[in-house]
């Protein structure tokens, strides 16, 4: 992308989220308040961020690689299900996938 | 969290003829609640503010400027749509995925308006600020209050707290990006896979969110050698729609089994 179209994105998904999220501040509540909305709403996001952690986890372009961030993200799932907070689960993977580069694998 | 009774009731309902005595350590009680809420604002605006310094860096990474990336904190203001905008343009997508990705992540944001409308009960124009504040973090801060003096300060102290401090890291790690020089070295790309995690982490409560987030993850791994940039992580949406329709027609079959619900917010970011 250049850098007018990467403009374009920024301004054009900056305007979409926020209306969005007004949206949801103007609409008769009862509108939203039906539970299959909401269940169908919660699954899509489980869904998307599921896919990222996959194609950020194994994706190289086009290729299904395995290196450093595989194990690194193994770490992260430990550090969370031990309740780590947020930014330690995040610096843990970082400093897991440096660690197996310098030490010359993936 | 949607719950109908958990409808602050305004503080001047409290009944006039009440014994001064009783109306004074209701006064105090909510005096209490504002205050753990404010706390709570503040630690939760600190954690998830600090964790902007990963975006900024990963952003610059991606290939988005510093102006660039600073507009997705500013403008943009959802951490999760933050990040799935970023990670479509590093790798290359197409402009429309990028925004479609970012827009099917904000899509919960218009539930939580929802959900704290009535809670927070504002004049039409501080709603329209209000919307910018709504996140995951804000809006399960405010929920948790009882009385709305608390609710509005857990919403408004999150809220602009986050804002605040993300933006500031955002800064932060977007001028130390630029000076990493080689990403992967400093396991960037596998801090972003665990920042996502980190997001997911808290909705896998039911079985229902777990088997869709396994099925995601086969969907966007079976489609990553054949589809474009972005792709991959769309289809995985369009699979959690259908596992909506099939899961709530199957529901209305067996109206007894009840499951775990859904609910969405409940985590942080």
């Amino acid at each position: 992308m250049t850098s007018a179209t990467v403009w374009v994105v920024v301004l054009a998904a900056s305007a979409l989220c926020f209306a969005l999220k007004l949206a949801g501040h103007l609409v008769p509540e009862h509108w939203l308040a039906d539970e299959r909305v909401s269940r169908t709403a919660a699954l899509v996001t489980a869904a998307l961020l599921a896919a990222l952690v996959t194609v950020q986890t194994v994706g190289d372009g086009q290729a299904l690689v395995v290196d450093a961030r595989l194990p690194a993200l193994a770490v992260a799932a430990v550090a969370l299900a031990l309740r780590a907070p947020f930014i330690v689960v995040v610096v843990l993977a970082a400093v897991t996938a440096a660690g197996l580069r310098a030490l010359g694998w993936g | 969290m949607s719950r109908p009774d958990d409808v602050p009731t305004p503080d001047a309902d409290a009944p006039a003829a009440l014994d001064p005595a009783v109306t004074d350590a209701v006064e105090h009680a909510v005096e209490d609640e504002v205050r753990a809420a404010v706390r709570q604002a503040v630690s939760v605006s600190v954690a998830t503010g600090l964790y902007g310094i990963s975006f900024g860096a990963l952003s610059v990474v991606a290939g988005l400027d510093l102006a660039q990336t600073m507009a997705l904190s500013l403008l943009l203001f959802s951490g999760g749509s933050q990040f799935a905008l970023i990670g479509v343009v590093g790798a290359g997508g197409a402009p429309v995925a990028a925004v479609a990705t970012a827009g099917f992540l904000g899509v919960r944001n218009a539930l939580y308006g929802a959900q704290l409308g009535p809670l927070l009960a504002l004049r039409s124009w501080h709603k329209v600020v209000a919307a910018q504040f709504t996140i995951d973090e804000s809006t399960a801060v405010a929920t948790a209050q009882r009385s709305r003096r608390a609710v509005r300060a857990g919403f408004w102290w999150t809220g602009i707290g986050i804002f605040v401090l993300w933006n500031a890291m955002t800064l932060a790690g977007a001028l130390a990006g630029d000076a990493l020089g080689d990403p992967r070295a400093w396991g960037l790309d596998a801090a972003a896979a665990a920042a996502f995690l980190g997001l997911l982490w808290p909705r896998l409560a039911s079985r229902a969110m777990r088997a869709t987030a396994a099925a995601a993850v086969v969907v966007a791994a079976a489609l990553v050698p054949f589809a474009p940039g972005g792709v991959p992580v769309l289809a995985a949406a369009v699979v959690a729609i259908v596992i909506g329709q099939v899961d709530a027609r199957r529901r209305v079959r067996r109206p007894t089994g009840a499951e775990p619900g859904v609910r969405p917010g409940e985590e942080s970011r």
